[in-house]
């Protein structure tokens, strides 16, 4: 069997079905989305940058924001065949990188990126299955499409599958 | 106001300018710290898709110790101090003037190279201040050592509120003999650009 992994930039979607699998690197504050559809064996991964769209007036991209990236992505993958009613969601990243005693609202992005996604998700109706989020470093998450694991791995915080 | 995608060579030469000062200066503080030559390269200009950000030290999951920090005042933007995890344990074992060498980093060489990328920072910020008399004002450093892309999202995610790109002036730092290569980026706010091009008496 050949899987392929397809890689997935910062402020970027892809989706894929089985056996293939999907992958984004160094997650930092950006928070990977990824939906799953078991029936269909149907898998979509998203990278966001920032929690909503409607805060800023360049939106054209749309994989860049939760709120947008989140319907695209659903979107993307119903065009391959997934069934919304089946969508399941697993995400991870949102750590806050930098430590700063200030107040400035930008660096806790990470968490505002999160509870963003949350929200999202459940307007959508799709439940969240697990997560890992938070904390001050960074994840590579790879997505496998065949069962809908999501292995998370990072630099001295350990790896696990979610 | 200015965009990121819509510089032109102008204004890009006045960005390399002014990295090329602030580099220097930062780079002489350097070469006093570890009592040795330190080259440094032309700045390089970038202007970077997100995805592409992310690879810029080495690759996304390359682990790299980044120093990070904030400019406000009339000047807005970031700085960010990275190098590699070689060159950090190098650099300490310089600073350090060790007989027995290190091997990885300790806290006391963490809060140093802290304080490494605090001073080649506040002397790159400096200069710009003198050059262009905009106050800036630079907050303490912020250190986090792990993957490249992690450490880089924090100010790609800055420039996601005003474009789909990055502006990153770039700047490598080399000891003479090879053992330690740093990268200072400048990230200005472009929203400081037009102070910045007046204050120049060139807009």
């Amino acid at each position: 069997m050949v899987r392929n992994t397809i890689k997935v930039g910062m402020a970027d979607l892809n989706v894929t079905k089985a056996p293939d699998q999907l992958t984004t690197l160094g997650l930092g504050s950006c928070v990977g989305i990824t939906l799953y559809d078991g029936v269909n064996k149907i898998a979509g991964l998203a990278h966001i940058m920032l929690p909503s769209s409607k805060e800023i007036k360049n939106n054209d991209n749309k994989a860049k924001f939760a709120d947008t990236g989140i319907e695209e992505l659903i979107k993307s993958m119903v065009a391959i065949g997934a069934n919304k009613n089946n969508l399941v969601a697993k995400i991870a990243g949102g750590a806050q990188m930098f430590n700063f005693n200030s107040n400035n609202h930008m660096l806790k992005i990470g968490e505002r990126n999160v509870v963003a996604t949350k929200e999202k998700l459940k307007e959508l109706n799709i439940r969240i299955v697990s997560e890992d989020t938070g904390g001050n470093f960074g994840r590579t998450i790879v997505l496998d499409s065949t069962n809908g694991s999501l292995y998370v791995r990072t630099i001295g915080h350990g790896e696990k599958t979610i | 106001m200015l965009d990121v995608e819509n510089l032109n060579h102008f204004m890009i030469d006045i960005l390399k300018e002014l990295g090329n000062i602030g580099a220097g200066n930062a780079a002489t503080a350097l070469a006093s710290m570890i009592s040795k030559r330190v080259d440094m390269d032309v700045p390089n200009v970038r202007i970077l898709e997100f995805k592409e950000v992310a690879e810029v030290l080495g690759g996304e999951e390359n682990l790299v110790v980044g120093i990070y920090f904030e400019l406000t005042e009339d000047l807005v933007g970031n700085m960010m101090f990275a190098l590699d995890m070689d060159s950090a344990i190098n650099l300490t074992n310089m600073l350090f003037n060790r007989e027995k060498k290190n091997s990885e980093l300790d806290e006391m060489d963490i809060s140093a190279i802290s304080e490494v990328g605090n001073i080649l920072a506040s002397s790159y910020a400096n200069s710009l201040s003198s050059l262009t008399g905009l106050k800036i004002v630079i907050s303490v450093p912020s250190i986090s050592i792990d993957m490249a892309g992690a450490i880089l999202s924090v100010p790609a995610i800055q420039y996601g509120h005003i474009a789909d790109h990055a502006l990153m002036i770039e700047t490598t730092f080399e000891e003479n003999q090879n053992l330690v290569t740093g990268n200072l980026f400048f990230l200005p706010n472009l929203s400081s650009f037009d102070k910045i091009l007046t204050a120049l008496g060139v807009n």
